[in-house]
């Protein structure tokens, strides 16, 4: 199975952000591969441990975004590719997609993980316009994968439970991080790491111009988030029924 | 604030970020309750195995990950910071598995280190006697020889790991009175004649499991012999000269967290209308924490990188061991007194770093062992 996974190189969400006017700080800024993405090199290498094959960790990102790559190597990927350009600084979702697509379509594959969204930007909504670019239908909010292989059936995550959805590939598929625990790569791991093939490419590398890269979103403003610090004390005999009902309204148990 | 890894290279910074992801995510959680129940955290070894960290600084082809020893420190600073015992252990077994590796034979390496270094074996050290304790070299434990093997009769004291233990390096008297007397040897687990005679308890490390073990009529063949007759005391002594550069870095491990304990505390707490480490005198007490803890970590890096180099390095080993045990001393016992009552409760984890701290300063030689060796060196040439 040739399976490639989409991951992204973020500041570090340990450390508070910066921002540098619209767009968030990045230069300067200790980098991670995002913990969001750490869940679909784990869902990938676990097909990959089933079906055999080949996993293919995928970033675009300035050059640092090698780190992201290599982590991902250091998991246990088998080959990385990082696009990086210098006409991709500040690329918002759509061309992130349509640089991600153009690269990953060089070659065959069968399926494409990427996280349902990052741990940066949010958007949530690059997979899906990559799968459309791609021309492969798509299965979000994936929870759990039951079976795989020429056709994959999974759980999608809804908010009162999940869907239970087949599809034949090649597909791209997105993964909450429910799915799995994702391993830490191990010593050898990382040591390994530094001989596996990375390639690094150009926009003209993967057939794209720089007007094919134009940014067209308008970041119009930005707002801090409100913090609300209201607390409420729950005392009382019937003090744990109710932070049961409230800990099941706010959907974590 | 954790140790500075801007200046590594980026496979060590690679792993110090995952040692710190394992230990923060599954060792630290589980400190705390190991260390209440003495339990031996034996599951945390096992995945240190899966991570390839109990052969660090040993060749691939021993079953090692063949890094350098400094890059094994790193692993052990790290753990430290984390749950001190675990990393204690992993510091004894390497002191077993270092011997193996540097006065075993090839056969040697390839039945006992190999084992050892994949983790599917724990190793440990048995030098100290009743009798024989700072001066190791007057041990009595006898070690008969009788045909192709020999016969051990004796008592070892203070064994980490001990009856535990799938491998234990016993130094034992083939000959004279006298460090000259001695010789090496591995013995495994379960061998006839090796008795775990008493599991003591302890001040601190609780689910470190230290034994008093018993010895008659053991019966080692000679293929276990590490080098030859009378090399044993050599062997001892060249192992407690790396292990002295892991406990060192233990210390550091254990000091960094107690200081990063002090600076959450004093900073999240309110006295006199403001955190307490707004005040001069606590600010001051931190700011010495430190330094100390930064000169302490240099020092066992330095020893680190002449060992790495191949450089004699029992001098710098011994200088790592003293300051930086003696440092993590100072600096938990200030953290305690930063803490105020609450560092004296166990609701805190200053007070057992505290109490962890004490046995750095015997361990592998008592910090009055140290200044011996290092003014020995510094009078007699090392
Ligand atoms: C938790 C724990 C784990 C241990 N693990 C191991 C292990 O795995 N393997 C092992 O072999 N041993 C182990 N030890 C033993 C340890 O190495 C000894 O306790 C240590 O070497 C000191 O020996 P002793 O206890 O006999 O003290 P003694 O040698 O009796 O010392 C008593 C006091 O006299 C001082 N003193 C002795 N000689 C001198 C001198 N010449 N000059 C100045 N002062 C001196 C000492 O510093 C000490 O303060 C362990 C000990 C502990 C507590």
């Amino acid at each position: 199975m040739n399976i490639v996974v989409c991951v992204k190189y973020i500041p570090d969400p340990n450390v508070p952000n910066e921002m540098d006017g619209k767009t968030l700080k990045r230069e300067g800024v200790q980098g991670v591969l995002d913990p969001g993405d750490e869940y679909g090199v784990e869902a990938a290498l676990q097909l990959k441990e089933q079906h055999g094959g080949e996993v293919t960790a995928v970033s675009m990102g300035p050059e640092g975004a090698i780190e992201a790559v290599r982590r991902a190597l250091s998991m246990g990927a088998d080959r990385g590719v990082l696009i990086t350009d210098p006409a991709l600084h500040g690329a918002d979702a759509l061309v992130t997609a349509t640089v991600l697509a153009a690269a990953i379509a060089r070659n065959p594959f069968d399926v494409v993980i990427a996280a349902v969204e990052s741990t940066d930007g949010y958007t949530g909504t690059m997979p899906m316009t990559m799968a459309e670019l791609l021309g492969v239908p798509q299965l979000t909010f994936v929870n759990e994968i039951v079976s795989s292989g020429d056709a994959f059936r999974v759980h999608r995550q809804t908010p009162e439970g999940y869907h239970v959805i087949e599809c034949p590939t090649p597909l791209v598929l997105t993964v909450t991080a429910g799915i799995n625990e994702p391993r830490y790569a191990s010593f050898k791991g990382i040591m390994a790491a530094k001989k596996k093939p990375t390639e690094t490419l150009s926009l003209a590398d993967i057939g794209l111009t720089p007007e094919d890269v134009t940014v067209q979103q308008d970041v119009v403003d930005l707002h801090e988030v409100e913090e609300s610090r209201e607390t409420e004390l729950v005392r009382g005999d019937d003090a744990v029924a109710r932070i049961v009902d409230y800990l099941a309204e706010a959907k974590v148990i | 604030m954790p140790a500075d890894t801007r200046l590594l290279d980026d496979e060590s910074r690679a792993l110090v970020d995952m040692v710190r992801d394992f230990a923060s995510q599954e060792a630290a959680p589980a400190a705390a309750g190991y260390e209440a129940s003495g339990e031996d955290p034996i599951e945390l070894y096992r995945k240190l195995a899966e991570l390839d960290l109990t052969g660090v600084p040993f060749p691939e082809e021993y079953g090692g990950a063949g890094a350098s020893y400094l890059t094994y420190l790193l692993v052990v600073e790290e753990l430290a910071a984390a749950y001190l015992a675990l990393a204690i252990g992993l510091s004894v077994h390497t002191l077993c598995a270092f011997a193996i590796h540097t006065f075993g034979t090839d056969a040697q390496r390839k039945e006992l280190l190999a084992p050892l270094a994949r983790g599917e074996m724990l190793g440990a050290y048995a030098l100290s006697e009743p009798e024989a304790g700072s001066d190791a070299g007057s041990l009595a434990t006898r070690a008969e020889r009788r045909g192709d093997s020999y016969v051990l009769n004796g008592r070892k004291v203070f064994c980490t790991r001990g009856a535990d233990a799938d491998l234990l390096l016993v130094m034992a008297r083939t000959g004279g009175p006298g460090p000259r007397g001695i010789s090496s040897f591995v013995v495994s687990k379960g061998s006839q004649g090796l008795v775990g005679e008493r599991k003591e308890d302890k001040l601190g490390w609780r689910s470190s499991p230290t034994w008093m073990l018993g010895l008659t009529d053991l019966v080692v063949p000679e293929s276990r012999r590490l080098g030859e007759e009378g090399d044993g005391f050599r062997i001892a002594m060249a192992s407690l000269d790396s292990g002295r550069l892991g406990i060192a870095a233990c210390a550091v491990g254990l000091a960094q967290a107690a200081l990063d304990a002090a600076i959450a505390f004093t900073t999240e707490r309110e006295q006199f209308g403001a955190p307490v480490a707004h005040q001069e005198g606590v600010r001051f007490m931190l700011a010495d924490m430190a330094t100390q803890i930064e000169a302490a970590r240099r020092l066992y890096r330095h020893g680190a990188a002449l060992r790495d180099a191949g450089h004699p390095y029992t001098l710098q080993a011994a200088q790592a061991k003293l300051f930086a045990t003696d440092v993590a001393m100072r600096v938990t016992t200030d953290a305690v007194q930063l803490h105020g009552g609450y560092g004296y409760i166990t609701e805190y984890p200053v007070e057992r770093y505290m109490r962890e701290a004490k046995g750095l300063q015997i361990v592998e030689g008592t910090n009055q062992i140290q200044r011996y060796v290092i003014g020995r060196a510094l009078t007699e040439g090392a």
